[in-house]
């Protein structure tokens, strides 16, 4: 009994006759999160989290048929019993369960077991077939702690003041931004570019507490960011906005910068493997907790990660999608 | 290791040089001696020998973490560094290292003598014991290779800003052998020991590409033009008796160019002269690869040396009779060399020839045709000029015939290292012969980072298959790739080898239909 089916427009639901996270234009779409990797423009109908509802709002439109639920609260589709249970990857983000005559299928779009104090925490799901992201399916991949990560970002930005600099992170818009926003709150003041405001307002209307910040218009003088904290979106970099930062240092949080090849590429001041996926130990836990007999890897490191798992003892299949591959692309194009 | 390593951190985490020097100079007021000593040796070149092979690193690794070997070289492609990859996959460890950066590197010395057993258990004990910056740091000191984040010419900066001295000086005091055991670090640095070492090369002298008109350069008297060859580039010391060839890689290579020493081991005073190694066969300047085929071997027979005999052409000479006259005008310089080294019995040793009687007009001809006799094309030198310290804007240009440049059509593609690791940075190309493609070159510079991310992408997205690292992918992309030589070579696939290949530009207005054939290649061998 096939319950999925990948197609050219996304991962299928054959029984319940709705899409997740497609990529061209369907009827029903249900959404894991807020990315625009995952929730494109054109659907007739969404489903998602409640607190991906308002991010669906800002960046697909105002007038978009979007329904909210729950984590687990299982709804019946056209026979399917289908459930959201907590991805971690971001406020709102979710695994989605499906069962039908006794099969249970997950597709966890994407997701990391690691706290990151901000999204739920990531619930394992027994299934019989999970669909997996591999974005950083290699065993170079290992994060260190929130605690520890939190602890060199600040140590960072202490540094930065004691030789007279401006600390600017960069990170994407939607999750990113706001985890380093309460990594480094309380020792200086933060300022964060109006895209990633308007998603902090998002998140603050939606009951979640965001340390204090200050939004920042570039269109105006920014002199008195000086010595304190900016937050700005990936899209800014290499462009003349951030050089108007006076005394800036930029460092790029990002699992890619785990390889000191990636920082030096980038040639930022620094680079903190921050990141929203699961690492590799955590992408083998995840998955050996579902009991899955059958895992379809997506995105990433799929060839590795498949060939991995089959040789371990767990059928797993490559799966060619239009998901991002890359952590610091996964938001809307962002500019002035 | 703490120090050492949050000198790596620091010189590693920013891209002004202000900042590293400043790294630096922090570094030389709390190391010790010995480990400023041996920060120097690590960042100028002079490493010692391996003493654990890369094999059995990986061997080592992969007991340790159970991983299969396949899924090593996949992270090892991702990675683009055997030490980091090596750091990156062992457990992390909180505790920084105590010991110093010389007691490293001692005991890493003594595993010189250690059965391999021994040298297991000391570096997987190591490995171990050391967070993951620093796991990488001991496997870069393992390996010998230290090329972290800033330029010998960095460094050297450093040292002379800290001891207030010129950059010159201290690449002078620093040049040749010395004993980390026996000398003092600033002594060193300041130049105590320089006059103890007989064998002390100076530093080259470089000339920059010419960019400005012929004109500009007033009088055509006031220069002195010479050919630009293409050897080995070496300066020959003779100093009481004793007798060095080093190469301008720093290396000695006395041994390797017996007819050298021959030819003037018994020359009557003490010299130290500037020159180019060629293969010079009646009197004519053979092609670099004649040459190459003597570079590197363990041993010379006898054939090869009647067959490719070497040849020093002289350019300059900066010490004579144990005096230091670099800095006396090259005309003086010039006549020493034209009194004392122009023996014409001697098959061996030739002054580079002067082009005289010409005016800028004709100039640019004898360049163009300087490739007929191998010639690089033309070194313009004023007669004034001292023999400088390095690059040095003004006094001596160099003006290359242009490149060759042929069309070639992109086959492999393999990720890059160092800064550049997780794109595809390294190229093989091909042209066509009859029906089929041939590869001809292998590149890896000459694009800029927007483009080796727009090929990046199109590898990601036409890769044919995989050998390992190596991509193959539609062979669809064409470039334009310009080389300074050409020569017939029977290890490669298509019968030439290209020399200093390089991409010139992306040709997206060409397709593979429009790349040349190896024939019309082969036509440009002279």
């Amino acid at each position: 009994m096939q319950i999925l089916n990948f197609t050219d427009k996304g991962i299928y639901c054959i029984p319940g006759k709705f899409y997740i996270d497609p990529w061209k234009p369907v009827d029903y779409a249900l959404i894991t999160h807020g990315h625009a990797d995952h929730a494109r423009w054109g659907m007739k109908k969404y489903l998602c989290h409640h607190l991906t509802v308002p991010i669906l709002h800002i960046r697909i439109g105002a007038d978009i048929q979007v329904q909210g639920i729950g984590y687990n609260e299982p709804i019946n589709i056209n026979g399917v019993k289908v459930s959201f249970h907590p991805a971690g990857h971001i406020i709102g983000s979710a695994q989605i369960r499906m069962e039908y005559k006794g099969k249970v299928v997950v597709v966890s779009g994407d997701y990391k077991l690691q706290n990151d104090g901000l999204s739920t925490v990531f619930e394992p799901v027994k299934c019989h077939e999970f669909v997996t992201e591999s974005t950083f399916g290699l065993p170079i991949y290992k994060w260190a702690s929130t605690e520890k990560l939190n602890e060199s970002m600040q140590n960072w930005v202490l540094h930065n003041q004691e030789i007279g600099k401006t600390s600017v992170f960069v990170g994407y818009s939607l999750g990113k931004a706001q985890r380093i926003l309460n990594a480094v709150s309380s020792i200086a003041p933060i300022y964060t570019h109006y895209s990633i405001t308007k998603l902090n307002q998002a998140y603050e209307n939606a009951g979640i507490q965001l340390p204090h910040y200050e939004s920042l218009d570039f269109r105006e003088s920014v002199q008195h960011v000086n010595k304190g904290i900016v937050i700005v979106p990936p899209s800014l970099v290499d462009t003349n906005v951030l050089k108007k930062i006076p005394n800036m240092v930029y460092a790029i949080c990002s699992g890619w910068m785990q390889v000191r090849g990636a920082r030096r590429w980038r040639s930022a001041d620094a680079g903190f493997a921050v990141s929203d996926h699961a690492d590799w130990d955590d992408l083998l836990k995840a998955v050996k907790e579902t009991n899955a007999e059958k895992v379809y890897v997506t995105h990433g490191q799929t060839a590795v990660f498949a060939k991995y798992l089959n040789e371990n003892g767990i059928e797993g299949v490559e799966l060619h999608t239009a998901f991002g591959n890359d952590e610091e692309d996964e938001s809307t194009p962002e500019s002035l | 290791m703490k120090a050492f390593s949050q000198l790596i951190n620091s010189l590693d985490s920013t891209n002004k040089n202000l900042q590293k020097i400043a790294a630096i100079e922090l570094f030389i007021n709390t190391a010790s001696n010995e480990d400023k000593l041996w920060f120097l040796s690590l960042f100028t070149g002079k490493r010692p020998k391996r003493s654990v092979t890369t094999k059995l690193l990986k061997q080592w690794v992969l007991e340790e973490t159970r991983l299969p070997e396949w899924l090593f070289a996949e992270s090892y492609a991702a990675v683009g560094d055997l030490g980091e990859t090596i750091a990156l996959l062992l457990p992390d460890n909180e505790h920084p290292s105590e010991k110093s950066l010389s007691e490293w590197m001692n005991e890493i010395l003594a595993l010189k003598d250690k059965s391999e057993e021994e040298k297991r258990t000391y570096v997987v004990n190591s490995w171990k014991a050391l967070n993951t910056t620093e796991r990488f740091i001991f496997n870069k000191l393992l390996g010998g290779s230290f090329r972290l984040g800033v330029s010998a010419k960095t460094v050297i900066n450093a040292f002379a800003k800290h001891f207030d001295l010129e950059a010159a000086t201290v690449t002078h005091s620093i040049m040749g052998d010395w004993d980390r055991k026996e000398v003092d670090f600033e002594g060193l640095i300041k130049g105590n020991y320089t006059e103890i070492n007989k064998s002390k090369p100076y530093p080259f002298c470089l000339a920059y590409a010419l960019d400005k008109d012929l004109i500009d350069l007033g009088s055509i008297d006031d220069w002195q033009i010479e050919y630009k060859w293409d050897g080995i580039r070496a300066q020959v010391i003779k100093r009481e008796g004793e007798f060095f060839i080093w190469s301008r890689g720093e290396e000695l290579i006395t041994a390797q160019f017996p007819e050298i020493e021959k030819a003037l081991i018994d020359f009557p005073d003490d010299f130290v002269i500037d020159g180019e190694l060629l293969v010079v066969k009646n009197n004519e300047v053979y092609n670099f690869s004649e040459l190459q085929k003597r570079l590197n071997r363990k041993n010379l027979p006898k054939k090869m040396l009647e067959e490719l005999p070497v040849s020093l052409y002289i350019y300059d000479v900066l010490e004579w009779k144990s005096e230091d006259i670099r800095t006396k005008p090259l005309s003086y310089r010039r006549s020493i060399l034209e009194d004392q080294f122009n023996i014409d019995t001697n098959q061996s040793l030739h002054l580079s020839p002067v082009i005289k009687e010409i005016d800028w007009i004709k100039l640019p001809e004898i360049r163009s045709n300087a490739r007929l006799i191998n010639s690089e094309g033309l070194m313009l030198k004023n007669v004034t000029s001292p023999y400088h310290t390095g690059r040095k804007r003004g006094d001596w240009w160099k003006w290359k015939t242009d490149p060759l440049t042929i069309d070639a059509v992109l086959i492999y593609a393999q990720k890059g290292s160092g800064r550049r690791s997780g794109y595809y940075t390294d190229y093989t190309f091909a042209v066509k012969s009859g029906d089929a493609l041939v590869s001809i070159a292998k590149a890896y510079s000459g694009l800029t980072d927007k483009e080796i991310q727009e090929v990046s992408k199109f590898v990601n997205k036409n890769a044919i298959e995989k050998f390992g690292p190596v991509r193959t992918v539609k062979p669809e992309l064409v470039f334009e790739i310009a080389f300074e030589g050409i020569g017939y070579s029977s290890r490669h696939k298509s019968g030439v080898a290209l020399r200093f290949p390089r991409i010139l530009r992306w040709r997206k207005d060409k397709t593979v239909a429009d790349i040349d054939t190896i024939d019309e290649v082969k036509k440009l061998i002279t």
